[in-house]
């Protein structure tokens, strides 16, 4: 296997991207997600359609809104601009905000299941022990839910890697700052250098395929409940 | 219904089916041809009633690798005339090679004095970034980098560049103000869209080798008389001029004497 440095540098983005994303995600999805499977708010459906969209959403519907609403026209390109971020269009930033929408669903999905399939008897039993409703999320709830956690880890992270349509859109394919791989392959089909889009379609390949095992491979085992 | 009649009624049917059908043509057209290649089709549809024009857009380099894959298109317009004449190297094409125009690059801008000061004045640190369409593959973007080299910036602007994935997304980067300035096609910067919102300079052409632009009919479209009418009709006044509105200059004698 031998990657050009270009690759290289593709690929290192690519991990730092997704790993970024994914830990914002655990951050912002696990509230998020333990509301959904708490809450009793007659609206509740309508947040879980809204987060559902990206599933079935266009790439190129969340980069035509996201280039408009992070454009220094747009109402966060202008908040962006007043609190001097600068644009987020075409940097790495901007790769992040539109992964972490574009990915939300991958985290919010697996630990609405894990903590849904927890159901209130844990709880209930923590709280006549006396713990608080944090205590009682953080020692019970938690760990209870941790396979939940491991799959929209992975998913999240595999799914980010994975990304093209809004990249290509809001990216601008800038070498170090936004040419992920998915990008670099492109242009490597583009620029008709098949070889090395072959060599790096291997990589991704065979990647993909790893994750899918770690996950189903982790789902086979009894204990794995709550997984998506 | 006796079977002689039957026979009767289907070939009354074929032959009016037959009559009314249209010959459907698709032509692949790179994207600085957007609107220009949408009013040739029109005026070429009103000579030719029967005949269906389908044009789409996109950038030479991905027409190239499909049109090898097999893809099903009549007519191939690329932005240059290397992938044209690739194609018929490989014995893909329905034609000869030919030049049909030149293409022209602007800076283009929303603030007017960025375009005024042109490439020397992308050095200035208020310009953050640029939009060039990418050199590995658009046409327009390796001429930008040529032109970019040739004023002496290239080094400079580097680490300000975004590469769109073809012309008509370079545009699209800097029309929504992702960029301060943009190298781009001519034919974009006097779309509506882009007179409306921002001001263009045009590069000279010695910054540049030529954007000579060339078209063939493919070996589908060989075989269909609509995409050897539609060829024909490339080379008429009318077709001429519209491509002359958009601002495309006519074929380099160069380009010319290659193809024949």
């Amino acid at each position: 296997m031998m990657l050009s440095a270009d690759d290289w540098q593709a690929l290192a983005l690519t991990l730092r991207l997704a790993a970024v994303v994914t830990a914002i995600l655990f951050l912002l999805a696990t509230p998020l997600a333990w509301w959904l499977a708490r809450s009793r708010w007659r609206w509740k459906g309508v947040v879980t359609a809204v987060v559902a969209l990206p599933l079935v959403l266009p790439p190129s519907v969340l980069g035509f809104y996201l280039l408009i609403a992070l454009g220094p026209q747009g109402p966060v390109g202008q908040l962006t601009e007043s609190l001097g971020l600068g644009r987020l269009p075409f940097s790495f930033w901007g790769l992040v905000l539109a992964s972490v929408v574009y990915s939300l669903p991958f985290m919010v999905q697996p630990l609405h299941n894990a903590f849904e399939a927890i159901g209130e008897r844990p709880l209930e039993v923590a709280a006549t022990l006396r713990a608080s409703p944090l205590d009682a999320f953080f020692s019970v709830a938690l760990p209870l839910a941790g396979p939940g956690f491991l799959t929209g880890g992975i998913l999240t992270f595999a799914h980010t890697v994975g990304e093209f349509g809004v990249v290509l859109m809001i990216g601008g394919n800038i070498p170090g700052v936004t040419r992920v791989v998915s990008v670099q392959i492109y242009d490597h089909v583009e620029a008709l250098a098949y070889a090395d889009a072959h060599r790096l379609s291997a990589v991704m390949l065979v990647f993909s395929f790893l994750v899918l095992l770690a996950v189903y491979g982790w789902r086979g085992r009894p204990a794995a409940k709550g997984a998506m | 219904m006796p079977l002689p009649a039957r026979l009767l009624l289907l070939l009354v049917l074929g032959l009016a089916i037959g009559t009314a059908r249209a010959e459907r043509i698709t032509v692949a057209a790179a994207a600085d041809l957007k609107f220009a290649m949408d009013e040739i089709v029109a005026a070429f549809q009103r000579q030719h009633p029967a005949d269906e024009v389908t044009a789409i857009y996109g950038s030479s380099g991905k027409f190239y690798t499909q049109l090898q894959q097999g893809a099903p298109y009549d007519l191939f317009f690329s932005a240059d005339i290397t992938y044209p004449r690739e194609l018929a190297k490989a014995g893909l094409a329905g034609s000869p090679v030919q030049a049909y125009a030149t293409g022209r690059l602007v800076l283009w801008s929303p603030t007017p004095d960025v375009v005024r000061r042109g490439l020397t004045g992308l050095l200035d640190a208020a310009v953050t970034r640029i939009a060039i369409a990418n050199p590995r593959h658009a046409p327009y973007g390796r001429r930008a980098e040529e032109a970019l080299k040739a004023a002496g910036v290239w080094s400079q602007v580097q680490g300000k560049l975004v590469l769109g994935e073809n012309i008509a997304q370079t545009a699209q980067i800097v029309q929504t103000g992702n960029a301060q300035a943009g190298l781009i096609a001519l034919s974009l910067a006097l779309s509506p869209e882009l007179t409306r919102s921002g001001q263009h300079q045009l590069l000279p052409a010695a910054l540049h080798a030529p954007l000579e632009q060339a078209f063939v009919v493919t070996q589908k479209g060989a075989a269909q008389p609509a995409a050897l009418r539609f060829a024909a009709f490339m080379g008429t006044a009318a077709a001429s001029a519209v491509l002359a509105r958009w601002g495309f200059e006519p074929p380099t004698a160069a380009a010319v004497r290659r193809t024949q």
